[in-house]
């Protein structure tokens, strides 16, 4: 790697620690000026948190972090840009009602004579911008109503005007058509021309093929391997982005599956999902695997009611559920733990056992009144019975630590007494040992009779728990993979278009 | 520069013991202010707590506090509801409209109340299923409601009502020195803390303040809780209209005028917050009773009603401040306690 001379940048062993999870424990990764990187791994193996720290986001816990051989420290975003590093996001955030030239100039207008602002020089220095990376905007019109593509061009000339050198592209190519795609490679290869490195995190594998000289894998937050691309290929990718033992963490115990709880029939939401069928019976566990924004957590909120659907049905024990309504679904017997735990799983300032009440009060009530003792009487069999470590009942739910937090979440709908339980994201952002105890409680209660609807981006979740797998891709159904045939593999070529297993 | 390896030392806070919390509460400064009231015009004032002090210390303020109650509930669920008193003005004229047009008491009464679930359910609507922010739904409507009742009543003022509520602005409850306005108070009052305190909807109300959405995840029906607390203030609010009608012996399309800031600001004087959420029945009560008796004080002092206001107003914005500087000040001390730890390497 040293034949390209010095680094523009360098992480070596970096660490970061939020509470008392690790989001990264060994990131490294070094980019060359001209070079077009990938930057891959699976959900939360890292990514997002070493674009942080290069962004001046996060400050890292500990590790070397180097430009053009000098340590760096940025105390936010500010000091970031000024070093030259842009991050390009999926869907940027522009200013709607100002121009494109004005978006791109913010803060640091050229000013005529009077610190009155110049536009006609403005524009000028915008079209010309534009015209190196061979992009048609016109800089005087206002950015409402610009296609995400155009988006992601002003925020890439954006960053030029600003004189980037590291240039972050975060799944820039999602939202893309395959034309717009195109047009962003060969902005992307100009620029590389130009000297500005590029780091490119994609999950569509064909495309770092085709654009990148050099990819570097992270896995649970730490760094696998950087390789020059002609010396890889997609299976090695694959394998290093998931390949881990799959230790015994997993308590999955065999249950003999019973009647069909769910039954979801050509389930379509216009633009998000699409013909969707699949059911989930008694005593079994049912993952919903695939990428971030594959559509996921929208069926399960269309299941719940939450969001409405536009087609399609939904049968719970055989009975039709009509759509819509959170409280029919509860009703119907269906719990739904959501993937944001402190916006929709709780109520944060409240009490623990007000919490644990909340999705019982109608069996809560005597008469008119709220059973005070009862409430009390619930909550405590249930933290008991998902060991809580709580101090008073009383206490607020954000004293808790994150796992608790969710064992508070569990709590509340097991006390529901529910047929199916949707569990979105079940272990998110907590420590490893709440996690096996969460993983003990969701395999208790498949054994239990209860059908188990799980959606989770770890891997070994979904391979250790699931009897089933199902696999969304751009709010498809892509793929369903018995626990037997079921590998990482199989998964992620399924979630990521390459070569769907039949 | 500090030392990027070294974790901070940041104490954990555990919280303000129980007993402390207690004493830092809003609701104690009300008692306090409750008490020193109460003995200044005992001191002051020979014969404060007669029978003809307490009526008339509670005849109009009653009718504030009356419509203080659907108010908290609204505002606890993180809305806001500014169309009660021209409810109150509303429900007025259309009740004086109906008596000068000789309809029947009782008839007059029925539909007087129907007019105050009417308007609350526009307010409920707009705010609920429309979805637009309450403070403008209900400024809005709080000029409309105006408007109507003058178009019903114009500027011609209805008086001289008969029948057996003639005298309520005059005598008190037989047997009581209370006015009839503090007693329907004192009455709804304690269905209202029931309500919130010991049944579920309260715990709902709670919920859906502190975090709508995860209330919504929850089951508990959020639009149709808030649609319902709206509709439930225009009853009660046309009711007081109803009362000061008969208390003033007079209906008039400008009753009530402004008394809505009044409203709000006895409800967030008793400590509940104008984000949701937070506060209780007995905060509420003791502010009322704490600013009714200090402006008892205030009035028999012959303060003058400007200056009332500006010692009103006062309180209300230390009621707003007190519980924030003391945020401030620990968040302060916090802030220095981690600068200090620090630099110490870990």
């Amino acid at each position: 790697m040293s034949d390209q001379g010095m680094p523009v940048l360098s992480m070596r062993g970096m660490v970061k620690t939020f509470g008392s999870v690790v989001a990264l424990s060994d990131g490294t990764i070094d980019l060359y000026a001209g070079e077009a990187h990938a930057f891959l791994g699976e959900n939360g193996a890292g990514k997002s948190t070493m674009v942080k720290i290069m962004s001046g986001v996060h400050q890292p816990d500990a590790g070397q972090f180097m430009l053009d051989g000098h340590p760096a420290h940025f105390g936010g975003p500010h000091d970031s840009q000024a070093a030259g590093i842009a991050v390009i996001y999926q869907e940027p955030t522009l200013f709607d009602d100002l121009t494109v030239a004005e978006n791109i100039f913010l803060g640091r207008q050229p000013l005529s004579r009077g610190r009155r602002i110049n536009r006609r020089e403005m524009n000028r220095r915008v079209r010309e911008i534009f015209s190196q990376l061979g992009v048609d905007i016109e800089p005087s019109r206002l950015a409402r109503g610009l296609s995400v593509a155009d988006q992601q061009m002003v925020e890439i000339a954006k960053s030029l005007s600003r004189e980037a050198r590291i240039m972050v592209m975060d799944e820039p190519t999602a939202a893309l058509s395959r034309s717009e795609v195109e047009r962003l490679f060969a902005v992307v290869n100009t620029l590389r021309q130009r000297g500005v490195a590029v780091l490119f995190i994609s999950h569509r594998l064909e495309e770092v093929f085709e654009l990148c000289q050099r990819v570097t894998i992270m896995r649970d937050g730490a760094f696998v391997t950087t390789k020059p691309i002609e010396e890889t290929s997609v299976d090695e990718i694959v394998r290093s982005m998931v390949g881990r033992d799959l230790s015994a963490l997993y308590p999955k115990s065999e249950y003999e599956p019973g009647r069909e709880v769910l039954t979801v029939e050509r389930l379509t939401r216009e633009g998000v999902f699409t013909d969707v069928s699949f059911t989930v019976r008694a005593g079994e566990i049912v993952a919903l695997a695939g990428l971030v924004g594959s559509g996921r957590s929208e069926i399960a909120r269309a299941i719940f009611g939450i969001d409405r659907y536009d087609a399609g049905r939904v049968l719970l024990n055989g009975q039709p559920l009509k759509g819509g309504s959170p409280t029919r679904a509860m009703e119907a017997g269906i719990a739904f733990v959501p993937e944001d735990r402190r916006q929709q799983g709780l109520v944060m300032d409240s009490a623990i056992d007000h919490n644990v009440a909340l999705a019982s009060m109608k069996r809560l009530r005597r008469g008119l009144f709220l059973h005070r003792a009862a409430e009390s009487r619930l909550a405590r069999d249930w933290a008991t019975k998902v060991q809580l470590k709580f101090s008073r009942l009383s206490d607020a739910v954000n004293t808790l630590s994150g796992g608790n937090q969710q064992k508070v979440v569990l709590a509340k709908w097991l006390a529901s007494d529910p047929h199916l339980i949707i569990v979105d994201e079940p272990t998110r952002g907590i420590d490893v040992g709440t996690k096996s105890e969460v993983h003990r409680m969701i395999d208790e209660l498949a054994g239990r009779g209860m059908g188990v609807l799980m959606i989770s981006s770890e891997m070994p979740e979904v391979l250790g728990m699931a009897d089933r797998i199902l696999v969304i891709r751009e709010g498809r159904l892509s793929a369903e993979l018995p626990r037997a045939q079921a590998d990482e593999t199989a998964i992620m070529r399924a979630a990521t278009g390459q070569g769907v297993a039949r | 520069m500090a030392d990027l390896t070294g974790t901070p030392l940041v104490r954990e806070r555990t919280g303000v013991r129980p007993t402390w919390r207690l004493l830092v509460r809003w609701e104690s400064a009300l008692v306090v202010l409750l008490l020193a009231s109460v003995l200044y015009g005992v001191t002051s004032t020979p014969g404060f707590l007669s029978q003809n002090t307490v009526f008339f210390a509670g005849l109009n303020f009653g009718l504030i506090a009356i419509m203080a109650l659907p108010e908290m509930f609204i505002i606890l669920t993180g809305e806001i509801d500014l169309s009660v008193a021209t409810m109150l003005g509303l429900a007025s004229s259309a009740f004086g409209y109906m008596y000068e047009h000789h309809v029947e008491f009782f008839v007059a009464v029925l539909i007087t109340l129907a007019v105050g679930a009417l308007g609350g359910a526009l307010n409920g609507f707009l705010v609920t299923y429309a979805g637009l922010p309450s403070i403008a739904v209900t400024i809005g409507t709080l000029t409309m409601f105006r408007g109507l009742a003058e178009v019903i009543l114009g500027t011609n003022e209805v008086t001289n009502f008969a029948g057996p509520w003639t005298n309520i602005g005059t005598n008190p409850v037989p047997g009581t020195p209370l006015s009839y306005s503090t007693l329907i108070f004192l009455l709804l009052a304690a269905l209202y803390g029931v309500v919130l305190h010991f049944t579920s909807t309260g715990r709902s109300i709670y919920a859906v303040g502190l975090q709508q959405e995860a209330a919504f995840f929850s089951g508990v029906r959020v639009k149709r809780l808030k649609f319902l607390l709206y509709v439930s203030s225009g009853v009660v609010c046309a009711f007081t209209g109803l009362l000061y009608t008969y208390q003033t012996n007079s209906a008039r399309y400008d009753a009530g005028l402004g008394l809505e800031l009044n409203v709000v600001a006895i409800v967030l004087f008793g400590g509940v917050s104008i984000f949701g959420g937070r506060g209780t029945l007995p905060g509420v009560l003791l502010s009322v009773f704490a600013v009714g008796i200090f402006d008892q004080v205030l009035t028999i002092k012959n303060v003058s009603a400007q200056e009332q206001s500006i010692v009103f107003g006062l309180l209300l914005l230390a009621s707003v401040l007190l519980p924030n500087v003391a945020r401030w000040t620990r968040a302060l001390r916090d802030r220095r306690h981690r600068r200090l730890t620090s630099v110490i390497p870990g």
